[in-house]
């Protein structure tokens, strides 16, 4: 279903009732679809992997007067996130700490334990893998029809796709995450619970 | 077993003393491999995730510890005590709440099995559950996952496999299969350890297997799990033209496995530290073990680290200042795990009785001697006659004399005897490190060479982390006809002992006789009548008999009396008692009857003792169940 606003004066006046009909109730549709996802309360869902629900709503795709395009993500799993980090590599500890007057040793002893818990945390969550398989410094040929959002050009950015140029970074995408579930009511503003021992 | 038809799945349980596991295949499919099941359960408070291994561990909270919305699983509503992950990281900071290695405990003779005694030696406030009961929470726990995430196919109505250490004596084994039964297994088995790893090799390699092994291969399974290590041997026959497997042998219960490592090797770094003047508090030393047990990986492989930087952080938010830094050299590792576990040893050395070493735990009877080459070569020499009425030819090198050398003359020129294995198995994650696989392997052959026997080969393709788990859910496949189906049968015969008809002599006790009832190898499903022996029981009064077994005298029928035994032949298992009820008689009549054994289905072993009937015949309507496991 779609309609043309600008066209609407090119038919002739007989059927304007039918033109008044159908405005009246597209406007009715976007009220109504609003106003039902406002009450279900539906988290934001992320632009780039639209959820089955998120499509449900079609009708609104149709209308100028869509939801603002920028969502706000949930804080709960990027809470979760930092949480993890924290318990197995130290990380708030580490960005919290001044490194001022420490020697070089001294942090280097600290790195490894913030890397090698960083690296058990991400590999325990997420699947990594490069979105070019071609080796950096080497030259590549981006194809026509490339995903910008997948390959950034810079540089003498001109002319037409297929762009030949330099791999500078392979770039990182996560192929799966698996984060743990969290129990309703848990406060994942709490990092790290306060230790007391008795 | 006949309506193990009605199960749609064949599931595996590695009920492990660190970890549980369990495995699915589904039955009736052509081709179908075990699959591992994620387990969901607690990480820490509040966190759900679903991860393979179920940590064998249950914590106790107090209830001020943990917000009981923070305990929710997807199937309950903040019960407790925990298990899993969140135990085991609770209860490293909170020993005194945590049970671990119930599973040892379920295997300890000297303590009631069923008494709420863990977590052991904790402060009274502290709720204790008994051995049994931890096993049934883990068993409990994996059954509400697996219903939660299949609910059309409750796991108590799946065809079950419950896997224990061959070691494992007959009242563990009645407790495991107890701790299932409580939880609604409806169609149980109960699979040795190692036997499931000859399992999961064999559905691994496909048919591949019968070309790695030949008739007359005697295989020795070596499986070091986290907390124990299991022996076995295995024969290959031929039965109708096929290749068949026997079990014909399985060691003792050694409580020696890979967290000793880690700790032996945790305590080197200690002393390492101490040296530098730096004395270390007891977190430190866990936060070690976990820093070793990663360490050790990369310095067992075969690559060329040669050291790996070992740093403890501190407690406090502040990292700086106060962590702790010391390396690990690949030759420490070296030193510590493969020469300080798996020494080069003589064929006739024994395990060592030392004093015991700092790294054992108060209450659980841990292997004293940490060597597993001692204890091997102690399993190997005592099952020497194993391979006996397995139709085999003599070993190709072995001298035609040498049957007839003294068994226990070390002094002669023959080669001290043992049992020479021709192939080895390998299981446990311990194992997959290339220098100690290697060192098992060079020893073993070290001794087979020195008695001019041939080289033992390594059988390749086995799972090491998860082979015990597959094999267990391929075994629920096996038995539905499809594959190889290795005989076993008892591990041990047992027997019990009988005060001999002698004059009385002042001062003297009568010398015990040992009566077998149930002979090594007797199948699942068979009954074994211990002879013509008869006795006088007391109507309404418990009789109670001195109970042994034996993992070595494999040629003792049901009946058999023995008057004396070699020294560690027979070990002496808690007492048996039965009770007749009043019902069966007056009180204080002397009924006869005799006793005999039974193997059930599950795999356990159940005794009976029946009434004998004036004329001699056994009255099968009168039977009454032996208890196992008595206590004083």
């Amino acid at each position: 279903m779609s309609l043309d606003f600008s066209s609407a004066g090119v038919f002739p006046s007989s059927i304007d009732l039918l033109h008044i009909l159908l405005f009246t109730a597209v406007v009715f549709l976007v009220l109504v679809v609003v106003r039902i996802r406002l009450a279900s309360n539906q988290p934001a869902q992320m632009p780039v992997q639209p959820s089955p629900e998120a499509k449900q709503p079609a009708p609104a795709q149709t209308t100028p007067k869509a939801e603002s395009p920028i969502v706000s993500a949930s804080p709960d799993a990027a809470l979760q996130l930092l949480s993890l980090l924290q318990q197995e590599a130290r990380f708030v500890d580490f960005t919290q700490e001044d490194l001022g007057h420490f020697s070089d040793a001294e942090i280097g002893a600290v790195a490894r334990v913030v890397h090698e818990g960083s690296k058990k945390a991400l590999a325990s969550y997420f699947s990594f893998a490069p979105i070019s398989s071609a080796q950096e410094e080497s030259s590549i040929t981006v194809p026509a029809g490339f995903n910008p959002a997948e390959y950034r050009l810079t540089g003498n950015v001109v002319g037409e796709a297929p762009f030949n140029g330099t791999l500078i970074h392979r770039g990182w995408q996560v192929t799966n995450s698996n984060l743990p579930k969290i129990a309703k009511g848990h406060n994942t503003s709490i990092i790290a619970p306060a230790e007391v021992e008795l | 077993m006949s309506d193990v038809a009605a199960s749609r799945y064949s599931v595996g349980i590695d009920l492990g003393t660190t970890h549980c596991v369990l495995s699915y295949l589904p039955l009736g499919e052509e081709g179908a491999t075990p699959k591992i099941f994620p387990v969901q359960q607690l990480s820490r408070p509040g966190t759900v995730e679903a991860l393979p291994q179920l940590p064998s561990f249950s914590y106790q909270p107090h209830e001020a510890e943990i917000n009981s919305s923070d305990c929710i699983l997807p199937w309950s509503n903040g019960s407790t005590p925990l298990t899993g992950t969140i135990a085991r990281t609770l209860g490293s900071k909170t020993p005194i709440r945590l049970v671990a290695s119930a599973k040892s405990w379920l295997c300890h003779g000297g303590v009631d099995r069923r008494a709420n005694i863990l977590p052991f030696g904790s402060p009274e406030e502290v709720q204790k559950i008994s051995p049994l009961a931890a096993s049934c929470q883990y068993l409990a726990h994996l059954c509400a996952a697996w219903d939660h995430q299949f609910p059309a196919s409750p796991l108590k109505e799946q065809d079950v496999t419950v896997t224990i250490p061959a070691s494992f004596d007959p009242v563990a084994r009645e407790l495991t299969a107890e701790a299932a039964k409580h939880v609604g297994f409806q169609h149980l088995t109960l699979l040795e350890e190692p036997m499931s790893a000859v399992y999961s090799w064999v559905n691994a390699c496909g048919d591949d297997w019968r070309s790695q092994v030949s008739v007359g291969d005697i295989i020795l399974v070596v499986d070091i799990g986290g907390g124990t290590t299991d022996l076995s041997l295995v024969a290959v026959a031929e039965e109708d033209g096929k290749l068949s497997l026997n079990r014909i042998a399985v060691g003792e219960h050694i409580l020696l496995g890979g967290d000793n490592m880690d700790l032996a090797l945790a305590y080197r770094v200690k002393a390492k530290l101490a040296e530098q003047g730096k004395v270390l508090e007891p977190w430190q030393i866990q936060g070690i073990t976990q820093a070793c047990r990663d360490a050790k990986e990369s310095l067992l492989a075969d690559n060329d680290v040669q050291a790996v930087p070992i740093t403890i952080p501190s407690r406090g938010s502040k990292l700086f200042g106060s962590t702790l830094r010391c390396e690990l050299t690949r030759d420490e590792v070296t030193q510590t795990l493969v020469e300080g576990f798996f020494p080069l040893t003589d064929i006739a050395e024994q395990p060592r009785q030392n004093p015991r070493s700092a790294l054992t735990q108060r209450g659980l009877p841990y292997a004293q001697d940490p060597a597993v080459s001692r204890h091997l070569a102690a399993f190997l020499t005592r099952q020497k006659d194993a391979a006996e009425g397995e139709g085999q030819e003599p070993l190709q090198y072995e001298d035609p004399l040498a049957a007839f050398a003294d068994p226990l003359g070390g002094a002669s020129a023959a080669p001290a005897s043992f049992i020479k294995p021709s192939a080895i198995l390998l299981n446990g994650g311990v194992l997959k490190a290339p220098h100690i696989k290697a060192r098992v392997l060079s020893q073993i052959n070290q001794w087979l060479t020195t008695a001019n026997a041939a080289p033992a080969r390594l059988l390749e393709g086995a799972d090491l982390d998860l082979g015990v788990a597959k094999g267990a859910s391929y075994y629920g496949q096996v038995r539905q006809g499809k594959g190889v189906r290795i005989r076993g049968g008892l591990a041990n015969a047992y027997y019990v002992g009988v005060e001999s008809a002698m004059p009385a002599i002042p001062g003297m006790e009568p010398p015990l006789e040992a009566l077998c009832i149930a002979p090594f190898g007797l199948e699942e499903g068979t009954h074994a009548q211990a002879g013509e022996q008869s006795f006088g029981l007391v109507v309404g009064e418990p009789v109670h008999f001195r109970f042994f077994g034996s993992s070595s005298r494999h040629n003792d029928q049901a009946g058999s009396l023995l008057a004396h035994w070699a020294e560690g032949e027979l070990n002496e298992l808690p007492q048996i008692k039965v009770e007749l009820p009043v019902a069966g008689g007056k009180a204080g009549d002397v009924i006869p009857v005799r006793l005999s054994s039974y193997v059930t289905e599950i795999g356990t072993l159940k005794l009976e003792a029946t009434l004998l009937k004036p004329d001699g015949q056994l009255d099968t309507q009168q039977r009454w169940q032996v208890e196992l496991d008595v206590r004083d």
